[in-house]
């Protein structure tokens, strides 16, 4: 299936617009995905092209008719090396090939200067992972994403270090970058409207690995939590040193620390940390168990994202034939108003392209494995 | 108080880290006037071998010590022949050319090395195995662990017995004098070509030693880890004087000791106009400070500028 | 003496004329039109190229953090041109404000440095880069400046006499951008060519072999090397704001300590010193990771996976071309006959 595929974008690419031909029969639609295939953060990508490919082939499998004629889906995967300028550029080849739908991109810093070029093209993009604030906020019309963004997380997270941990006193770290930062952000803000102190802000950076004199910094404005905003390559190292330092607080981190790998770099100091991750958990959900086994069957262990790619495909597929529509400027109205029950919950978008009700879900390491608490 | 004390205990092991790898950087450089920008990334080779004889070795459930010596000795006999390599094929041919040549032929090596890493070990964090135990003891509410004082001494070891090496053995002699004019040494019988090679091999395993102690220090070991590290210690190294040992200590503890007060107090001094996100602005604004006053740096001798 | 036009070989440069005029139709035909905005990019990078030539291939400074300047220059644009502040300055005053900036940069690099050569000097710029780059990443608070690690976003377009380069009125975006970056390179061109041949060039040249004997034939190697920093960082001001304009976003993580060893890779690998090898050499670093795109996709389809990630190979190709390059033909892939010979007798004399 996936040499089929291979050869068939590489048809493509050599032909470009003329390959629609071939399928005159059918109603070809070309769904982009892009993300990172290369690079520290491929695997992440590749996960989200799997959940979306498994979207795409369940979809022909059943047969989808678009006004009368019956659709053939395509997957056009792009790689955008979680760079901005590389961004741009998968961007616009999408928009020269007239893409019908873009799922994608993973990060922000990629999804933010790619949704200009999508909306100047008039293409609907819906993001499975990117949650800074700032893409939704630049008031596009074509711009979705099914992940709980920054504030909603920060949010989730800040109620529940005052409300369930009955933190007064709250230390912040962060790894200065966009998700970092934004995050950390939004925390401050909250944690501070729920009437808790924050006794220090410090950071780091995304390469970093010594954290001792930050850590030592903190220690003594005696924080009951100390909140750091990054990812694991960060969060597992600065655990351990947490342990060493004696800090007596709880460490808690949010998605980008809740990842298998963090138990791994963390070791013993790993045990009893908290961190948060948007949605709903797969687990308990029937939708998200069946999810789990078809992905499983055909694609291994999901890394990540991947049930948002899915996701974020069957929503773009339903909106086109709901507008009876393969045109993004006739399905849009329809995609914006979309309510549907999916394998991450419900699915609905407010004014901005939000997710609404965005779920958060707050995890903690219990022997070695990451355990959902609420 | 206790927190200076902590502070100074952070800054120490850091820049002890520093220390060890600056002074690969300044071996070279004092003999043959060289800045190796891919030390660095000798230092994450030697991390890499050592953590993967390491795993190997622990499946075959051996004691702690003997690990330790094996994976120690491969990943220096496999850094050794790194450096000897490097130095044969990118730098030997470069020897006499203008200045720029050897510096970008250096990064591009580092390049090389950090890539062909990324493809043999991957681009996940291979995780240094739990397996040497750690005390901990207390000094006025500070901390410091048996790993920490181990890295601390290791370093003053390193330094002690490299000096003892070049100022008091014949291969020291014939080193020194390699370094202060090539042409007369070689007049004098010292073959050129294997001095220098052997100052590669030196630096490598020097590396080696460093990077298996990083990586067991912080857990972990990645292909990229020896750019930042290396561009730490070259500061090191330049701020302490280039070429000089007793200055790569020097600076390697100094700008170990800037980095974590700075960190630790900075943003309590400015009111949090500036914090520890300005912890990597220190290092370099240190080091352009001592340029621009005394351009050889701190133990250096001669003038920033080139002969 | 080589001059951009000479009329005795008109009918070559009305050739190559027409060829860059219709270059991004021709690309846009045949391969697609993502290609004309990777042409964007590599003219985009022939300035940048421009201007660290003039630093390293002219004047002999290795200055490793030359992107500070390309960062400086897109800053200005975005924090001038945007809803960041709420200030929409006209593209006619931001463009020359930012060369100027960088340039003022260049020189704010270039005081403390003068008295460092070669090593020194590489470390030293390659910390004022990462200095320039941790500010802004960090200049967020107290003060919201630069956007912090967010960026900036929904920069205002280039629009120059009224013109809006971001509208498809006349041609594509694309091309209009096109047009507007081969202008600015061609003014980049000339600069430097006319530069090179005088009185400054020929200076500046004298400095690189040596300095002690330039300073002893009068040159004052003081004013000279400031002159050098500060207009390579004025042409790297100018690339920033049109890096701006044209991507509408911009955020520290573009101006990467990778991003400055990326332009010295193109002017090594083109020949140091030489317009027309720099040009070519970052014509062929822009080109040759998109092509590298496409190894993925054949192998995809000749063995049904990627065994040779093509991103990987990227650097991996970088890397052994400045060793190779340095090793084989230390005066570039295109030198000029001058730098060649100046090479060789180098050689033949240490042979000596």
């Amino acid at each position: 299936m996936n040499k089929k595929y291979g050869y068939l974008s590489l048809i493509l690419l050599a032909m470009n617009g003329v390959a629609s031909l071939t399928f005159a029969a059918e109603l070809a639609v070309k769904i982009g995905i892009a993300g990172p295939l290369t690079g520290p953060q491929a695997l992440l990508g590749k996960d989200n092209e799997n959940g979306a490919r498994l979207a795409i082939d369940e979809m022909n499998a059943v047969g989808v008719t678009i006004a009368g004629q019956k659709a053939k889906f395509e997957l056009i995967s792009e790689d955008d090396q979680a760079d901005p300028r590389t961004a741009t550029i998968v961007a616009q080849k999408f928009a020269d090939q007239q893409i019908n739908g873009v799922i994608g991109h993973l990060n922000s810093g990629a999804t933010i200067p790619a949704s200009k070029i999508y909306h100047d093209a008039g293409i609907a993009q819906i993001s499975p992972s990117a949650t800074a604030t700032a893409y939704t906020a630049q008031g596009y019309n074509t711009a979705f994403r099914l992940m709980t963004n920054d504030s909603q997380q920060g949010l989730a997270l800040a109620q529940y270090v005052t409300k369930q941990l009955k933190a007064k006193q709250i230390a912040i770290i962060d790894d200065r970058t966009a998700y970092g930062q934004g995050l950390a952000d939004e925390f401050e803000k909250d944690a501070k409207a729920a009437g808790a102190t924050i006794v220090a802000r410090e950071y780091t950076h995304d390469k970093a690995v010594d954290f001792t004199a930050v850590l030592t910094a903190l220690k003594s404005k005696k924080p009951q939590v100390v909140f750091f905003a990054g990812m694991s390559p960060q969060s597992g190292p600065m655990a351990r040193q947490f342990a060493n330092l004696q800090v007596k607080a709880q460490f808690v981190s949010a998605d980008g620390t809740r990842t298998p790998e963090f138990i791994k770099l963390a070791g013993a100091a790993a045990e009893g940390v908290i961190a948060s991750a948007p949605g709903v958990v797969l687990e308990q959900t029937p939708e998200g168990k069946v999810f789990i086994n078809k992905f499983n069957v055909k694609y291994g262990v999901i890394q990540n994202y991947a049930a948002y790619a899915y996701e974020s495909t069957l929503t773009l597929i339903e909106a086109m034939k709901a507008a009876q529509s393969i045109e993004p400027a006739k399905y849009l109205p329809f995609l914006a108003k979309i309510q549907r029950h999916g394998a991450i919950g419900e699915i609905a978008f407010d004014a901005k392209g939000d997710i609404q009700k965005g779920k958060v879900t707050i995890y903690q390491v219990k022997q070695g494995h990451w355990v959902a608490l609420n | 108080m206790e927190v200076l004390l902590q502070q100074c205990i952070n800054g120490l092991v850091l820049g002890s880290i520093y220390a060890i790898v600056a002074l690969g950087y300044t071996l070279v450089y004092g003999i043959l006037r060289l800045i190796n920008f891919a030390h660095g990334e000798v230092v994450m080779l030697g991390a890499m071998i050592g953590l993967s004889v390491m795993q190997k070795l622990i499946n075959l459930q051996w004691s702690v010590l003997p690990i330790i010596f094996i994976s120690l000795l491969i990943a220096m006999i496999g850094c050794m022949t790194i450096g000897y390599l490097i130095e044969r094929i990118a730098y030997r041919r470069l020897r006499h050319a203008p200045n720029l040549a050897p510096l970008i032929t250096a990064i591009g090596v580092s390049i090389v090395l950090q890539n062909i890493a990324m493809m043999i070990w991957g681009k996940e964090f291979v995780v240094f195995p739990p397996i040497i135990p750690i005390n901990y003891y207390s000094i006025h509410e500070a901390t410091i662990n048996s790993l920490q004082i181990g890295i601390i001494c290791l370093s003053i070891i390193m330094m002690l017995g490299l000096r003892y090496l070049i100022q008091a053995t014949r291969l020291g002699n014939a080193m020194r004098a390699t370094a202060q004019n090539t042409e007369v040494a070689a007049l004098m019988g010292i073959n050129i070509n294997h001095i220098i090679s052997f100052t590669f091999i030196l630096g490598s395993a020097l590396a080696a030693v460093a990077g298996l102690m990083v990586a067991a220090y912080y857990g972990l070991a990645h292909y990229d880890m020896g750019f930042i590290l290396g561009l730490k210690a070259f500061t090191a190294a330049v701020l302490g004087g280039i070429g000089n040992l007793t200055g790569a200590m020097l600076g390697g503890l100094l700008l170990g000791i800037i980095e974590s007060i700075g960190a630790g107090y900075l943003g309590d001094l400015t009111g949090g106009i500036l914090g520890s996100n300005y912890q990597d602005v220190f290092a370099f604004f240190v080091l352009i400070t001592v340029l621009i006053f005394k351009p050889s740096g701190l133990l250096g001798q001669a003038s920033g500028e080139r002969p | 003496m080589p001059t951009i036009i000479t009329f005795r070989c008109g009918l070559k440069w009305i050739i190559i004329a027409s060829l860059l005029i219709s270059l991004p139709f021709l690309t846009d035909v045949i391969i697609g039109r993502n290609w004309v905005r990777i042409l964007d990019f590599a003219l985009l990078y022939s300035i940048l190229a421009l201007g660290l030539n003039i630093v390293i291939g002219f004047a002999g400074l290795l200055d490793l953090g030359f992107v500070a300047f390309f960062a400086v220059g897109a800053y200005t644009y975005a924090i001038l041109a945007s809803p960041h502040l709420g200030l929409h300055l006209p593209v006619g005053i931001i463009l020359p404000l930012g060369t100027i900036l960088a340039g003022g940069f260049g020189i704010l690099l270039g005081l403390p440095t003068l008295k460092l050569r070669g090593d020194y000097l590489a470390i030293v710029t390659l910390g004022f880069g990462e200095i320039i780059r941790i500010f802004l990443n960090n200049l967020n608070a107290p003060y919201n400046l630069t956007g912090g690690p967010q960026g900036i976003n929904l920069i205002d377009p280039l629009i120059l006499a009224g013109f809006n380069f971001n509208q498809n009125d006349l041609l594509p975006s694309v091309y209009q951008y096109y047009y507007l970056f081969l202008f600015c390179t061609m003014i980049t061109l000339f600069i430097c060519q006319r530069l090179q041949n005088s009185r400054i060039g020929r200076a500046w040249i004298a400095i690189r072999e040596d300095e002690i004997a330039a300073q002893a034939m009068g040159i004052n190697t003081r004013n000279i090397k400031l002159l050098a920093f500060s207009m390579g960082a004025s042409f790297g001001g100018l690339g920033g704001g049109l890096f701006a304009g044209f991507q509408g976003f911009v955020s520290p993580e573009s101006f990467n300590l990778m991003e400055s060893i990326m332009i010295l890779c193109m002017i090594v690998l083109g020949g140091m010193g030489h317009i027309w090898g720099v040009i070519f050499g970052a014509v062929v670093l822009t080109l040759l990771p998109e092509a590298l795109r496409y190894l993925g996709t054949i192998q995809q389809a000749l063995f049904g996976q990627i065994w040779i990630d093509p991103a990987d190979l990227r650097l991996l190709i970088f890397g052994l071309a400045l060793i190779l390059v340095m090793l084989l033909r230390p005066a570039g892939l295109y030198p000029t006959p001058v730098r060649k010979s100046e090479f060789e007798t180098a050689e033949e004399i240490d042979e000596l």
